[in-house]
Order: structure tokens, then sequence, then C-alpha cells
């Protein structure tokens, strides 16, 4: 690797055919990825589904059981960390304890010859608000902190290829927001390339160009973030990005461009072009928040899809939205968000509503309903403080 | 005080507690007064009998107490040799003890971590020397070396060695018997550091554009300094008080002398107590500076 200067600009990633296995077990299954030079590329998923794995894969700390990986363009699978043009910030920090924070920032700057080392350590720490500290160790340091010396220490050698595994995980939501705006600044002004590992949909949103959600070691589906959120193709992606209310039904005869459902007594309609499977059992989605309630049957409209006959069972306020469960007789719960606004109907437990939405809101998943179950873990911090607090009514209710 | 070093795993410890409770005086007061007893009333009778003059008219080996600090002056220069000579043999035994025994260790502790059996049994063959005494075991090497055992001829029969070579009684057996005898003590704490080294340090390191030899000298040989410094002193405070391997009935002869030897004669075969208690007590408090300054030096106080 070229010594004494710092990359000009990123460079592209390419793993082909790449499978992962530790002693039984398999942690990536035939991956395929491609992430152009100078793009942001957001790698998302559920705790243990390898993500971690593919970014080490990637520094060259795991060696694939097979398949390759080309670093701008060269098959680096055969070379070691050190040759790579690569740089990593760990999950678990992984700070030398017996150098100072200034040492720690600028070991890679004098592994590779850079001049004036210790100035641009110091830079990088005051990009993290820590040169204050530049002369503690590690272990003095607070663990938002050491998170931040991790940050910085790659992010110093403008590497390339910057792999961030869920570099700011630790961090109040002020700080990660600052730090956002400073790594995007760094990856648009260089034209690096970052692989960042998140769990927090929101980043993974807002700052990548691409996204890709990971499951069970291969990617389910990538795409810009929007496109995403929009059309999930598998029911995995639709609740795991954002939460979506899920139908499944046999598709029945309809009009030649739209696909409609037979759910508990209604109909449910969403255009071909924004479904993935056209025939048999199929899973329909909407996302919560394209949802309106309505007082009264609102009157037909054959661009609205309409549920009627729900009563409303939980309400729930988050600050900026209100969350209700609708419960449908054969149809299940439906979640709404409605922004928390001075007007519109506002509703109490036990109210009878209807549900409407347009239907080129709606989406059509590929996956084949009996594979994937209709409710799905949803982690969002909102929903877990929902869930929260309805098992403690249940409990004060059974008490 | 130096001898935290010996604590290999040099943890950093909480401040003493600032209450003093009775509690803690009564768990203290049995090891106090055993180290009262055993440690503090041999001190101070080994510098009283240092001090000691020979009794007026006496028997040889017939002394009294006195003053006497002109016995240090004397072996001083009577021995000044033979102490440079036992802290060379000394220095040059950790050294060789620490050169064999840091493989040793790496492989047990870093290498097969995957393989706890191969683990076991490397530890076992380590400590497997201490179950025959020191001594069945140094004269074990004086016979495989003796001038005219098979080890020998063979030697200089293949021209390896010239045709008068020898090699007890030489510098080299002493200190290789030296580094020999002390390496299960230079390799047992840097095994226990080594086995606790975060491998995610090195993984950093190669990541930071590290090339193996500098993440070892960087990261490895740092972070493993306890187990060293205390490898290091489990080797040079006794080698260089040692008298076996380089006593003339082992693997030494008379150029070959160390300390040991000079206070072992000094006490049992010249019946010269007090030169033999000058001794002592000057190979204790030079031991004590050199240790002072090199734990000092190796900078141990602040490493995790
Ligand atoms: N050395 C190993 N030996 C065996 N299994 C491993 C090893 N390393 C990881 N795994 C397994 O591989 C899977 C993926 O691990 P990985 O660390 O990539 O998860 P992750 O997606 O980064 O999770 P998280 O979000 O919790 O960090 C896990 O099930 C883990 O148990
Ligand atoms: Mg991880």
């Amino acid at each position: 690797m070229a010594t004494g200067t710092f990359a000009e600009s990123g460079a592209d990633l390419e793993l082909v055919g790449i499978t992962k296995r530790f002693p039984g077990f398999t942690a990536i299954e035939n991956l395929d990825l491609y992430i152009p030079a100078g793009s942001f590329f957001a790698l998302l998923g559920p705790s243990g589904c390898g993500k971690t794995t593919t970014l080490r894969l990637v520094a060259g700390l795991e060696d694939p059981t097979e398949g390759k990986i080309l670093v701008g363009g060269k098959d680096v699978t055969n070379t070691k960390p050190y040759q790579r043009p690569v740089n990593t910030v760990f999950q678990s920090y992984a700070l030398f304890p017996h150098m100072t924070v200034l040492e720690n920032v600028a070991f890679g700057l004098h592994r590779r010859g850079i001049k004036d080392a210790v100035a641009k350590a110091h830079e990088a720490l005051l990009l993290v608000e820590l040169d204050h500290v530049s002369n503690r160790k590690p272990q003095q340091l607070s663990g938002g902190q050491q998170q931040r010396v991790a940050l910085a220490r790659a992010i110093v050698n403008r590497p390339a290829l910057l792999l961030l595994d869920e570099p700011l995980g630790a961090l109040d939501l002020k700080l990660r927001r600052q730090m956002q705006l400073e790594l995007k600044a760094i990856q648009t002004e260089v034209g690096l390339t970052f692989l960042h590992v998140t769990h927090d949909q929101e980043e993974a949103m807002t700052m990548a160009d691409t996204v890709a959600v990971m499951n069970k070691g291969h990617i389910e589906q990538m795409g810009a973030p929007q496109e995403l959120y929009e059309m999930p193709r598998t029911a995995f992606v639709a609740s795991f990005l954002g939460q979506s209310n899920l139908f499944t039904g046999e598709v029945s005869a309809g009009p030649a461009d739209s696909l409609s459902l037979e759910i508990g007594g209604n109909r449910i309609v969403v255009p071909r072009s924004r479904a993935a499977r056209h025939t048999g059992k199929v899973t329909l989605g909407v996302r919560p928040e394209k949802l309106t309630l309505h007082t009264e049957a609102p009157a037909h409209d054959a661009t609205r899809n309409v549920l009627n006959g729900g009563t409303v069972k939980d309400v729930s306020s988050s600050g900026v939205s209100t969350q209700y469960i609708v419960s449908f007789p054969n149809v299940g719960d439906i979640v709404v968000f409605a922004q928390n606004m001075v007007f519109g109907p506002v509703v109490h437990e036990g109210a009878s509503v209807s549900v409407s939405w347009n239907i080129e809101r709606g989406f059509g998943l590929e996956d084949h309903p009996e594979e994937a179950g209709k409710f799905v873990p949803d982690d969002s911090t909102a929903s877990i403080a929902v869930a929260q607090r309805k098992a403690l009514f249940a409990e004060l209710e059974g008490a | 005080m130096a001898f935290a070093a010996f604590a290999s795993s040099a943890q950093a410890v909480d401040a003493a507690p600032r209450k003093s409770s009775k509690v803690a005086l009564v768990l203290l007061a049995p090891g106090l007064a055993y180290l009262a007893l055993f440690f503090l009333t041999p001190l101070i009778a080994l510098i009283l009998t240092s001090l000691q003059a020979p009794a007026l008219y006496g028997d040889m080996g017939e002394f009294v107490y006195a003053f006497r600090w002109e016995n240090y002056v004397s072996v001083v220069n009577e021995y000044g040799d033979t102490f440079l000579r036992s802290f060379g043999y000394a220095l040059i035994a950790t050294v060789a003890a620490l050169l064999v025994s840091y493989p040793i260790a790496y492989f047990i502790g870093v290498w097969a971590r995957k393989w706890p059996v191969v683990q076991a049994v490397a530890l076992i063959l380590v400590i497997a020397p201490f179950f025959i005494s020191f001594l069945l075991r140094t004269l074990a090497w004086k016979q495989i070396f003796s001038d005219d055992s098979w080890t020998m001829e063979t030697l200089k029969a293949l021209s390896i060695l010239g045709p008068d070579a020898h090699f007890t009684g030489t510098p080299f057996a002493v200190i290789f018997g030296l580094t020999y005898n002390f390496i299960p003590f230079m390799t047992l704490p840097i095994y226990t550091t080594l086995e606790r080294l975060d491998t995610r340090y090195l993984e950093a390191s190669g990541d930071l554009y590290a090339r193996p030899s500098t993440t070892f000298f960087k990261v490895t040989l740092p972070l493993s300094m306890p187990g060293i410094v205390s490898g290091t002193l489990l080797t040079f405070i006794p080698a260089s008080g040692d008298y076996i391997n380089a006593s003339g009935d082992f693997l030494g002869g008379p150029g070959t002398q160390m300390v040991g030897n000079a206070i072992q004669s000094n006490f049992l075969v010249i019946l010269q107590y007090p030169a033999a208690a000058a001794l002592s007590i000057m190979l204790m408090a030079v031991i004590l500076v050199i240790v002072a300054i090199y734990v000092k030096r190796s900078g141990t106080e602040d490493l995790i």
C-alpha cells in the first residue's frame, strides 16, 4: 500500500460470492455486494446477522471460506490487513491501552510515514472535540469519548475505504447528529467510500446513498433509502425499516393494472407496478403514517382503500405523533400514525373508526406468506415503549 | 515498593480504603507478626553479624559484637570482581531466559488458545522440571557435558568443538545452567500476561498499517511488560545470588565464582561470619537498587 500520502479518492468495494463459515455456523451465505467509489453505504440489520463479520472480511481480519474481495478493482482476498487501504472503527473501539489518546490517533499516520503526524492527529481530535484529553489514556475516558477517539483514529488516515462498525452508538442524540454531519462532510470532501454499519435506521436513512438491509447472513434488499422505505420487497425489510401493516390474502380478479385482495370482507388494491408477485397468495403492506383515520365511513373513492368497522384499542402519543392501534374483525390490528396537529379527528379508546389510504401508497411483497410471519418484530424505541406500557396495564388489570 | 512488580497481574488496585477498620488490623496481625519474626529478626541478626570483630585471642570463627564497618571495605576489595561477575552472569542468563521463554509463553498463551489441551500439555512441560530436584538436574547437565562424556566426545569427533574444549568449569556452562534453571520462572509470569492479551488490539494495529513485526514491538511487547518485569526479576534476583551452578561441584570452576559461592565459603569453610554477612547484606542492597531502578525505568506502574 502506498505510504507517505493520503488516498486521493475513494475506492470501490466488490464482494463476489462471499461465504464465511465458522465451525458449525454459517455467518455469511454467498454474499454479492458492489459499493461504488465515493459512496456512503449503510448496512443495517438485527444483532447477529453478520454485519461485523462482513466488515472483518473486508478489513482482512477474517478469511472468507469462499469468494473474492476486490478493493479499487484489485483482488485483496489474500492480502494481510496492513496491506489493505482500509481502516476500521471497531465496534469494541480496541484503543491501545498503553498509549495516550494522541498516540492512538497518530499510530496509523506514523506507520505510513506521513508528515506532521502529530499535528494531523490533533486536528482529528479537534474534529471529535477531544483535543483537550489528548494526553490521557483511553481508560480515563467515558465510553462515548472512547468511541470518538476510535473514530478519529480511523478517519485521520483518510483511507480509500472506511469501515464503520456502529461508530456513533454510544453518543447522545445531539453529539450523534453533529458527528453524522462531520462524517458526511469528510466523506464528500475527499470522496471517500464509507461502509457504515448501524442499528439506527434513521441514521442509515439520512446519511447513506445506498442502504442494504441484512438478515441472517444475506442481503434482503438494497437501494436508495427512500426506495427501500416506499417499496420494501420482503416482510423483514418492511418491518425492520420502520413499521408496516401487512395483509395476506389470495389475489382475486380485478382491473388489469392493479392487484386486489379480499381480506376480511374488505377489498384492498395495490397497483401492479408496486407489487413484486402477481399471483396466488400474496402479502400487501402499507406504512402506518400513510393511513387516515375517519370517525365516519368515508364516501367511496376508487383511488383509496378503505377498512370499515374498526375499534380503537390503544392510543399513545410520542410527542410529534400519535399512534393508534385499531382492531378490525377478521383483519387484525392495524397501526396508524397521525401527526399531532391542532385539527383533525381526535379519537379515544373504544371509538369506532374507519381507516383509508391511497392505493398508490401500498406495496406488494415478494415473500411467500407462509415463510414470513405476519407478526414481525419491531424494535423502534417508540413501539418498545408502547409495548411496555401495554404490558404494564395488563399487569395492573390482572392484579 | 519494588516488589509490587512481582504481581504479574499488576492490576490497578483501588486506592487504599480510607477508613482504618479494626477488622483489617486483626486480619493483618498474623501476617505482620510472621514478617517481624521470620524476616526482620534474621535481617537484624545479619546486620549485627556483619559488623562483628574477631574476638581478642579468640579461636578461629569466634567473634564479638562491634561496629566494624571496615568489614564492608575489605569484602569490597576482596570480592569486587566476584560481584561484577555475579551480576554479569545473572544479567546474561536473564536475557537468555527471556529470549527462550517469550516465544514459549507466546505459543502457550496466544497461539494455542484455540486448543486448551495443547495449552495444558505445554504448561505441564514447562513446570515438569520442578518435579525433579534442582541439584539433580544441574548434576545431570554436568554429566552430560563432562570432559569424557559421550556428548563431548561426539562433538569433538565431528570437529564442532576443538580437541581440548571444555564445557564444565567455563562461564558459558554456568550461564547455561542459570538460564536453564530459571526458564520456568520467566515463562510462567509472561504466560499469564500473554494469556490475557486481547488480540483485538493486534487486529487494530494491523488495520492501522502495522506489519506483524511492528505490531509485536509497539503493541504486544508493551502490553506484556508486567509479565516480562516479574519474570526478569524472578530470574535475575535468585540468579545473582545463586551458588549451585557456579560451584565447582556442579557446572562451575575456580574462575567462575559468584557471590553466592563466596558467601558459602566464608560461612561454611573459612568461618568468616562477618565477611559472609557483609557480602549478603551488600548483595541484597545492590539487588534492591538495581530492581528499583529497573522497575522505575520499565514504567510498569501505570500499565493496566
Ligand atoms: N469467531 C466466531 N466463531 C463463531 N461464530 C461467530 C464468530 N464470530 C461471529 N460469529 C457468529 O456470526 C454471527 C454474526 O456475527 P456478527 O458479529 O457479524 O454480528 P453483527 O451483525 O455484527 O451483530 P451486532 O449488531 O450484534 O454487532 C453471530 O451469530 C455470531 O455468533
Ligand atoms: Mg457487530
